[in-house]
């Protein structure tokens, strides 16, 4: 037998590596079937955290291998060799050639935020199954091709803004709804998160007092950044990080002292004023003093409080006690009313698919990817990350017995105004709970209760620490671990709220300056005063509403942001499915054109539901009606306007996006007949200079 | 460069870059400045230009 030439050994050692890769993926796929089975098959008895790890670590490594590999070459047609703007237009400011994997750092910070991690632990209501499904599902499918291809058309379009695009590809409309949307969202946003903070820290001294002080050190830190040690970041974030970690311990202190825990122990109206106060602040105050210090702190414990959640989960598996589905699926949940579909779906909004993403997609980001190539990992893989934190708060809400999370996530106008008749109510849907248990449960964290603690965060607090505390540290350290966890959540949310009113405030001004010029001048003080002022008591006024609702207020604001949200998703698809016909890809449209109808179908439906449903807990319009036939007491009139409002708000957004929907459809419609010209505006194909230098 | 060093050091770039460290260092490269109070105030009056216009995620 002679020796094989050469070219023959590694024609045989290729096909060998082909084979064991395909081998491998076929493992995995197995593999994802067996874990999406147990979760959707088992029922009678509890699971393990892991194979929903299994399930997710699976399906992001085939949808990434497989199908967004499909997008990219079928429909994209990613080119490595087309110069990107981060080359073309090259300032070492916003434009710059970046490595693949510090963008792809830069934009999972600035997409993750509070949205995939309340939105899971709300849908749990439902149990463990339609939320898990969706965020899978949704990410792969939706929300990750979204980034993906808004990311790439961005780049392939200077670095334009989503309503620049919406505006140049279906028409004037799609710029104003898209700008409209995004203020809309911003503000129902800004409110909502504003409420989960006020539930989270009301009558908690301890929670009160550890947030109260980030203001000084978030001060402490600017300082120091501007004089004493220039520019040195990530020390002073640790500093600040250590000086954190003392309030938290602190904050033990002052909640077993009593002087000082009366002091801190805050009304929900109190806080609610307070944050205003605070937003606006933080809006006018120069941005080195207070916000920028804030932002670098949160994204220091954002960041690392995710990678050790995930290592928790990990390490200690923990068992779900959450059903894999409840009796709440029929819409009578006390989280939220209404039912699974579609609210599921609008409820867990950033963990499977966000409309905002499609904003950071088409901000900083494109303008620093180096080659188009780089789009995949970037928009598909930071939004598989993002999907990854969600299923990691839905575990963190499900290892909790299900009594204890519907005590902590109940308001009290649904089951009761005390600790008996809570438990009581909680108890005959199934769902054991003792009053005793929730008075150890309240004090092994610190707090003197966890009734009512609606809008997610607590909810979500109590499964961290409880996961961190097994993994280190035992029972003894679970209140220090609770309030580090409400800390951590509490503090990237003031930092959405106060980076997020002053974005708001650019936009009015610049809305603004085109009726008076001075307004548009963002150095003005007369009109920075103003637009904050006007932001702030827009999203002000739904935070008060809120705060004053007997339903506990999450009930009326989470699905608005959500069908808020879904519906700038909405926006984000048509435009990429307007370019992706014009593009002669048409027989490839499905890729977006599904996602955007299973977006249609679900927040068109919610919108309905949330205007129209004669149920009052769920229908706005009936709401209203059921508070004017009821009871007349002093605020009964301010709760009646405050529900038409937000039938009003709704319609509002449901009629532009169905605008920008007839509006791409006409277009589709017109390219596909032969009777309209698809033109994109695409920047003319540039030979990178990058892949000359490497030949 | 071993596999890990390689590691650490894309992640501590990452840092930097997220943490703007790095947008410092070009701007005073660009601006042959060295690191002082009054080149970090400069550096913030450009960065608040355009940054704090940019949306946070929710």
């Amino acid at each position: 037998m002679g020796i094989a030439p050469k070219p023959q050994i590694r024609h045989n050692a290729r096909r060998m590596k082909k084979l064991v890769c395909a081998l491998g993926w076929a493992g995995i796929a197995l593999l994802t079937a067996v874990a999406v089975g147990v979760i959707a098959v088992r029922r009678s008895e509890p699971i393990n955290a892991l194979w929903l790890v299994t399930a997710a670590t699976c399906c992001y490594a085939l949808g990434y291998r497989f199908y967004a590999r499909f997008v990219a070459t079928k429909i994209l047609a990613l080119d490595a060799l087309r110069a990107t703007p981060a080359e073309r237009l090259e300032n070492g400011r916003d434009f710059l050639v970046t490595n693949k994997w510090v963008v792809f750092g830069h934009h999972f910070a600035a997409i993750a935020g509070p949205g995939p991690l309340v939105g899971p632990v709300l849908a749990a209501q439902f149990g463990y199954l339609p939320g898990t499904i969706w965020i899978l599902a949704g990410a792969v499918f939706a929300g990750c091709v979204q980034d993906f291809v808004i990311l790439l058309f961005s780049v392939r379009r200077d670095g334009k803004s989503l309503t620049e695009m919406a505006k140049e590809e279906t028409g004037v409309i799609g710029g104003v709804v898209a700008y409209a949307a995004v203020i809309a969202i911003l503000i129902i946003l800004l409110a909502v998160v504003a409420l989960v903070v006020v539930n989270a820290l009301r009558d908690s001294p301890w929670g009160a007092f550890t947030i109260a002080m980030t203001i000084p050190i978030a001060l402490l830190m600017g300082v120091y950044l501007r004089r004493i040690r220039p520019g040195k970041v990530l020390e002073v974030s640790a500093l600040g990080f250590v000086l954190v970690l003392l309030a938290i311990w602190g904050g033990q202190w002052v909640s077993q002292n009593p002087a000082m825990a009366h002091i801190f122990s805050l009304r929900a109206t109190t806080l609610a004023i307070s944050i205003m106060v605070y937003a606006f602040a933080a809006s006018a105050v120069p941005v080195w003093l207070l916000l920028a210090p804030r932002d670098y702190l949160s994204t220091f414990v954002k960041l690392g409080t995710i990678g050790l959640l995930g290592l928790g989960i990990v390490a200690i598996h923990p068992t779900l006690h959450m059903p894999s589905l409840t009796r709440f699926v029929d819409g009578t949940g006390p989280v939220f009313a209404g039912k699974v579909f579609p609210f599921a779906f609008i409820t867990i909004a950033c963990g499977a698919i966000s409309g905002f993403h499609s904003l950071i997609s088409s901000g900083t980001t494109p303008k620093l990817i180096a080659r188009e190539t780089e789009t995949q990992m970037v928009g598909y893989g930071a939004m598989a990350a993002e999907s990854a934190v969600a299923v990691m708060a839905i575990i963190a809400a499900c290892v909790l017995q299900p009594g204890v999370y519907f005590a902590v996530n109940s308001p009290a106008g649904i089951v009761g105004q005390t600790a008996a008749a809570a438990t009581a109510t909680i108890s005959s849907w199934g769902f054991p709970v003792s009053a005793g248990e929730m008075q150890a449960l309240a004090a092994s964290v610190g707090e003197q209760t966890l009734f009512n603690r609606t809008g997610g965060a607590p909810a979500f607090a109590l499964g961290m620490a409880r996961i961190f505390s097994q993994s280190l540290g035992g029972s003894r350290v679970m209140a220090l671990w609770y309030h580090f966890a409400v800390m951590f959540e509490a503090l990237f949310i003031l930092t959405i709220l106060d980076a997020g009113t002053r974005v708001a405030r650019f936009m009015i001004q610049d809305a603004l300056g085109h009726i008076y010029k001075p307004l548009g001048r963002t150095s003005w003080y007369p009109s920075i005063l103003t637009t904050s002022a006007l932001i702030v008591a827009a999203w002000g006024f739904f935070l008060w509403q809120g705060v004053k609702d007997p339903l506990g207020g999450i009930n009326s604001l989470w699905p608005l942001f959500g069908i808020a949200n879904q519906l700038l998703a909405t926006v984000a698809l048509c435009v990429a499915t307007t370019i992706i016909i014009k593009m002669y890809r048409a027989k490839y449209a499905a890729v977006t054109l599904v996602p955007l109808a299973w977006l249609v179908a679900v927040t068109f439906t919610a919108c309905w539901h949330k205007i129209l449903d004669p149920n009052p807990r769920v229908g706005f319009l009936a709401q209203a009606h059921a508070l004017g036939t009821g009871p007349a007491t002093a605020a009964t009139a301010r709760l009646i306007l405050n529900n038409r409002l937000d039938a009003i708000v709704t319609g509002a957004l449901v009629v532009m996006v169905a605008l920008v929907l007839f509006e791409s459809a006409r277009q589709w419609i017109g390219i596909l007949t032969g009777r309209t010209e698809g033109r994109i505006k695409e920047t003319p194909f540039v030979m990178t200079r990058l892949a000359e230098e490497s030949l | 460069m071993t596999g890990f060093t390689a590691a650490v050091r894309i992640l501590w770039a990452a840092l930097r870059e997220i943490f703007d460290e790095a947008a410092y260092s070009r701007f005073l490269q660009r601006s042959n400045l060295s690191s002082s109070p009054a080149a970090y105030a400069a550096f913030c009056r450009d960065r608040d230009s355009t940054r704090a216009r940019h949306t946070r995620c929710c």
